[in-house]
């Protein structure tokens, strides 16, 4: 095909724009508009809508056409919902996070009458088992008539098999005693499960009395106090049995009374028949000849509520029954685990029987001169157990009694005076503070405090009781005039503790009362003696953990940054983090406090300087093994911070900063691209300011942040941010009037094309980078518009250069990306020879003013559309003879096909010519869409009304639409 | 072919009074027609006594034992020969529960040397090829409820090392205090023994405090009479070192079936003990004896 003449339509753009403004159509209020806001009027007759059929929601819901996405919200909206429950529970979850166990876990209930705002031992129970733990060596003494399930214990040692053999003779022979030696935590805790799942089986396959067997060997267990630290888990672990088998047994007897129908929840002595009666009574016979007390006293706990089936008052004589039986226990601490255990299944099965708690309570503290006797003594010595630490074994037990007690007890005053006559027992006292209600204790803080100091130092250590204290504290506030006396009291006595790991588990509860109540100027002191006792010795090693939570609880009250970085002894507080972990997600958690509360942009010099520090330290952690998502999250803080600081008009030194920065962070890509887009706004704020005309003294600072800019962009490694990033600084750099440093931005993003890469990694896969870069590319055509012309190098220095690029770039076999960049690069060219620019930049003379018009000038275009529409044919020509590709052909020439008509002038015969041709040739084979060829048309018809345009109608003529087959 | 024979009383508990009606049904399941020469029930009361080996020597314990008395014996024919229909057929009984003459029936007793026991037995009898089917069934009979008021006569007791009696040595017995008291020694069985015991001091710890019931059999004889105390249970109320001056409770339940209300004929006895036991911890065996007089109101 012979060479075409280019020939660019002359284009009147204003008059063109005049054209495309459609006449304002208003909307009228009642119209339908489909982008029309809607306004939801009243979202409860909604709601009632919703529940009601749906037939009827059609009907009501007519005065607002409803919006499909509002309304399936029923209201309001889940997200805000969320905001809102999470606003008023933020207070409550920062005190669970504070406050360890204080945290009030609420889960299901079973059938209980107590209410949702009873803890339940659910949640103590994995507490308990996770606190109380040993590595002694356990055992498990069962006598037991035909248990044969077991497996050899896996131990290899013979004497080990050997045994095991002769334990199995044993079974055969007598039917009973046996013994599993050598236990660890865990393997006992699995036996104890497989008792209880062979209690079930027993159960299932009506062995009743072995049941009950299994039954009374675990409970005897539980007088076995060897390997005391551990009691506290066995007894967990026990009463799941206990409990399981009182299940069975109520059910069943359940089950025999519901014959004709199932019994009432609420059913009486009389629903019952006399054969449940009569297994029921039988169930109470045999227990009562259990010979051991602690079996006995457990196994009839366990079934206490099966008495509902025998008589109405059954329940009430029996507790108190139990409960003085109780006395007959020797070991306090096996007593007080059972009375915990007949409070809790007395708080199951009838709340309301606040007396035998009570009488528990009392009994309870009768029997603690006990722990100073000779018994529990000489016990604790053969175990090489503290004092103390004995002490804190009866924790779970008391705070569980009290927590029953203390439920909807309005008598909370009594008990506490009962408690004080008592001789001020610390390891009571600590359970009223854990078990009570925090506003109670609060309010009684001082008197606690008092009863804290009364207490003989020997037993329980007093920062115990000042941790509960302060747990109690965190909750709820004492009166305002006893709040200082109480921290300096209780400050007094925890700076005294001499072990760092007792003192700081102490300060860290007691931090978030300070911070609460008081000023940074307590606060600061607070931190003074923590950094005097912790670091001694490089105690803060071992106490990461509660010096984290030292920082989030100050961070949780305070979020004015100015002040807190003012408290002297913050950053010093900070350097005790010294593991490098442990720094980053210190610093990390600040950071993301920082972001959240720091709305206003700062030039606070004491901000400015400790967050550099901390966002130093984050940066300082990155190196070659941090993980991808770790790097993005640091330097997603770091953005933050970043984008908050502002000198305001002092724009030097916000440059200054950038540079400081980029020195800082140079680890971090995404930092480093934050930073020239932050200094690209500074230029643009500067421009401005200065309403668009630089004087001296700005021209130069502008310049400067494009050097800033132009040198920071190339030690950026994704060559995409680096082709984007220069195009933008190019087109910032254009609006300052800066045209050199354009220039050499542009230079810049194109000699770099080369070097893009075929395929890129996105989101961790591999994808093909053309689509970005046929983006980039169109994108740049767009700017070189209004790029004026270099006076030293040739004319369209940059389009022929990035056009050569182009033609250079090894690009994907069999694509038509190349082609298809020189068909956007027509109606740029087509552009650049009108008289008058679509767009241009003030201030800045385009090659429009440049040359005027030249005919030179013009015809170099020209003579460039040309080489370029002679690349495109042989392009179509070439996809033209593979029967493959012809649908990339006809999309090609339809798209070739489109240019022309915009951008040509089609008065040129040739050029008319060539349009027909294309227009056949993409019909052709029939790919096009005849709808697109359709609307084609008619716009084009559309056009030839149009003064200037009636050669038109003569290609119209010679464009047919491809029939349909 | 497969029968089963079972015979269900109307009362779950199966306690009858004198002069009530034991009701009731055979019950027969079998798979096809069962061909039978009559069924008969009987109704039994026996008291069965034996000599114990210790107080008669071992030979005449074996061939003297006492022969039955009989308290109440009645026999009815249920079915005639014939044949009972294939499935499950119940047929419907009833005793009266009256003596003849001036006996009296004994209360239900499970003993060593005294056992008063009721019985319905049922039989079957068949042809030559097929075996007879017997089947029995205890019932229990509890006696008539006394007319007098019970008085319950508290005992408080102090055991101290001279309180005692049987000690090989006073001197190595460690020094002690325990107070208590039993709410009644004349008991209604159908509820529990209680009282309280309170160690007030006690030089060694203690290890157990354990209360056993013994029953006491009497059986007389022609060379004259035989005296035996047993244990029926022993319930532990109190382990380890008990918590010194807090009272610790006594309670019970007697056991049924093996206690019934102290009965004194002419040819046996049964009688009640408890035995309050002090284990301490070098073993040494503190008792206290107290005698028990049950009754059923």
């Amino acid at each position: 095909m012979a060479a075409v003449q280019w020939r660019s339509r002359g284009r009147n753009y204003d008059a063109e724009l005049q054209r495309c403004r459609p006449e304002a159509a208003l909307v009228e209020f009642g119209d339908y508009h489909p982008l029309k806001p809607i306004m939801v009027t009243d979202t409860k007759t909604r709601r009632g809508t919703r529940k009601g059929s749906t037939s009827s929601s059609s009907s009501s819901s007519s005065s607002a056409p409803a919006d499909p996405l509002s309304s399936m919200l029923d209201g309001t909206d889940p997200l805000s919902m969320f905001a809102a429950a999470s606003a008023s529970e933020a207070p409550a979850m920062s005190h669970s996070v504070s406050a360890g166990d204080l945290g009030r876990k609420k889960r299901e209930k079973e059938e209980e009458v107590v209410g949702p705002d009873f803890e339940p031992w659910s949640s103590k129970r994995g507490e308990i088992l996770a606190r109380f733990t040993t590595t002694e060596k356990l055992s498990i003494n069962l006598c037991m008539g035909s248990d044969k399930g077991k497996a050899p214990s896996p131990g290899s040692a013979v004497s080990e098999k050997v045994r095991t053999r002769l334990e199995e003779l044993d079974d055969l022979e007598e039917g009973s005693q046996r013994e599993l030696l050598n236990l660890s935590q865990q393997d006992y805790a699995n036996r104890i499960e497989e008792l209880n799942q062979s209690l079930k089986e027993a159960w299932a396959s009506d062995q009743k009395v072995r049941a009950l067997k299994i039954v009374i060997q675990c409970s005897k267990l539980l007088s076995d106090t060897s390997v005391i630290q551990f009691y506290p888990s066995k007894f967990v672990l026990i009463t799941d049995i206990l409990d399981t088998f009182g299940r069975l047994v109520y059910d069943r007897i359940w089950t025999m009374c519901s014959d004709p129908r199932p019994l009432p929840d609420s059913f009486t002595v009389d629903d019952v028949n006399d054969t449940a009666k009569e297994t029921c009574l039988n169930w109470f016979f045999k227990i009562a000849s259990i010979r051991e007390l602690l079996p006995r006293l457990y196994v009839e706990a366990a079934i206490l509520k099966c008495n509902r089936f025998l008589n109405k008052s059954g329940i009430q004589e029996t507790l108190p029954r139990l409960t003085a039986m109780i006395r007959g226990i020797g070991d306090p601490l096996v007593a007080a685990y059972t009375r915990a255990y007949l409070c809790r299944v007395g708080m199951e099965v009838a709340p309301h029987l606040k007396d035998s708690l009570n009488r528990n309570f009392f009994d309870l503290l009768g029997t603690f001169r006990q722990i100073s006797g000779d018994s529990v003594q000489n016990q604790l010595v053969l175990q090489r157990v503290e004092v103390p630490e004995y002490l804190t074994l009866y924790s779970p037990a008391i705070n569980w009694i009290l927590q029953c007690i203390a439920y909807r007890a309005p008598e909370a005053c009594k008990m506490m005076d009962r408690c004080k006559k008592l001789g001020n027992n610390a390891l009571l006292l600590n359970s009223v503070m854990r078990a009570f209600r925090p506003e109670f204790v609060a309010a009684r803080a001082t008197d606690f405090i008092g009863m804290i100091k009364d207490c003989d130092e020997a037993g329980f250590p007093k920062h115990l009781l000042f941790g509960s204290l302060g747990r109690s504290l965190a909750c709820a506030d004492p009166p305002e005039s006893e709040r200082l006396t109480i921290l300096n009291e209780a400050w007094k006595v925890v700076t005294k503790v001499r072990n760092p790991q007792d003192y700081v588990n102490c300060a860290e509860i007691w931090v978030e009362f300070t911070c609460r109540h008081f000023t940074k100027r307590e606060v600061n002191t607070v931190l003074a003696d923590i950094i005097k006792h912790m670091t001694p010795d490089r105690a803060f090693e071992d106490a990461y953990p509660q010096l984290q939570s030292v920082i989030r609880k100050i961070l949780t009250y305070f979020h004015d940054f100015s002040l807190l970085f003012s408290m002297e002894r913050f950053l010093p507080f900070l350097d005790m983090f010294q593991k490098d972990s442990v720094r980053v997600e210190v610093c990390r958690s600040i950071m993301e406090v920082f972001i959240k509360h720091q709305v206003e942009p700062t030039r606070d010099p004491v901000i400015l300087n400790a967050m550099l520090h901390i966002c130093k330290t984050m940066h300082d952690s990155v190196n070659a093994l941090t993980l991808e998502d770790e790097k993005r999250s640091l330097a997603l803080l770091i953005i933050g911070f970043i984008r908050v600081v502002s000198f305001g008009r002092d724009f030097e030194q916000q440059l200054s900063f950038c540079v400081e920065a980029r020195a800082t962070f140079c680890n971090l890509e995404p930092v480093l691209v934050q930073l020239i887009h932050t200094v690209n706004q500074l230029a643009m704020e500067t421009s401005a300011v200065m309403r668009g005309s630089h004087s001296r003294k700005t021209a130069a600072f502008v310049r400067a942040c494009a050097a800033y800019s132009f040198i920071t962009i190339p030690s950026l490694s994704s060559i995409f941010s680096r082709l984007s990033l220069y195009l933008l600084s190019g087109q910032v750099a254009l609006a300052n009037q800066c045209l050199s440093q354009a220039d050499a931005f542009l230079k810049a993003a194109v000699s770099i094309l080369p070097d893009v890469p075929r395929s890129i990694s996105v989101e961790g896969k591999l994808r093909s980078s053309e689509s970005f870069l046929l983006d980039f590319i169109n994108n740049f055509l767009a700017t070189l518009l209004v790029v004026p012309d270099h006076p030293e190098h040739g004319v369209l220095y940059l389009v022929r250069g990035l056009l050569n690029m182009v033609q250079d770039y090894t690009w994907e076999d069999n694509s038509d990306a190349k082609v298809r960049v020189y068909v956007s690069a027509l109606p740029l060219l087509a552009a650049m020879s009108q008289e008058t620019y679509l767009y241009s930049i003030p201030k800045v003379d385009s090659n429009e003013t440049l040359y005027g018009g030249d005919p030179k000038f013009l015809s170099e275009i020209n003579k460039l559309c040309e080489t370029l529409i002679g690349q495109i044919l042989d392009h179509l020509k070439a996809l033209g003879r593979d029967e493959q590709s012809t649908r990339r052909q006809c999309a090609l020439a339809f798209s070739l096909f489109g240019v022309l008509l915009a951008h040509g002038d089609l008065r040129n015969n040739k050029l008319s010519q060539l349009a027909v041709n294309l227009w056949n040739l993409s019909h052709k084979h029939g790919y096009c869409e005849t709808r697109i060829s359709v609307r084609t048309l008619e716009y084009i018809k559309h056009q030839a009304h149009l003064p200037d345009m009636t050669h038109l109608t003569d290609t119209v003529q010679r464009l047919a639409l491809q029939s349909r087959t | 072919m497969s029968v089963t024979l079972d015979i269900r009383l109307k009362r779950a508990n199966k306690v009858y009074h004198e002069g009530e009606t034991v009701a009731g049904v055979i019950l027969l399941v079998c798979r096809e027609a069962l061909q039978h020469h009559g069924i008969t029930l009987s109704m039994e009361g026996l008291v069965n006594l034996q000599l114990s080996s210790k107080s008669v020597g071992v030979f005449e314990a074996f061939y003297n034992s006492v022969k039955p008395i009989q308290l109440i014996s009645s026999n009815i024919e249920v079915a005639k020969a014939g044949k009972v229909p294939a499935g499950k057929t119940e047929i419907p009984f009833e005793f009266p529960l009256n003596t003849k003459g001036n006996k009296v029936l004994y209360e239900t007793y499970h003993g060593v040397f005294v056992n008063i026991q009721y019985t319905l037995r049922c039989d079957m009898k068949r042809s030559l090829l097929a075996k007879d089917l017997s089947r029995n069934c205890e019932f229990i009979v509890h006696s008539q409820p006394q007319k007098a008021k019970v008085v319950p006569t508290p005992v408080n007791f102090t055991i101290t090392p001279d309180t005692l009696q049987n000690i090989r040595e006073r001197t190595a017995l460690p020094k002690f205090l325990i107070r208590g008291h039993l709410d009644a020694t004349n008991c209604v069985i159908s509820q529990p023994l209680t009282g309280e015991v309170v160690v007030e001091n006690s030089d060694v710890p203690i290890k157990s405090i354990e209360l056993q019931l013994v029953r006491v059999e009497t059986c007389g004889c022609a060379e004259g009479y035989a005296r035996d105390a047993t244990e029926i249970q022993n319930i532990q109320i109190a382990e380890g070192d008990v918590c010194h001056s807090l009272a610790i409770p006594i309670y019970m339940v007697f056991p049924r079936l093996f206690t019934c209300p102290t009965l004194e004929t002419t040819n046996f006895k049964v009688e009640f003990e408890v035995n309050i036991v002090i284990v301490l911890h070098d073993d040494h065996l503190i008792t206290e004896n107290f005698p028990l007089k049950l009754c059923r109101v």
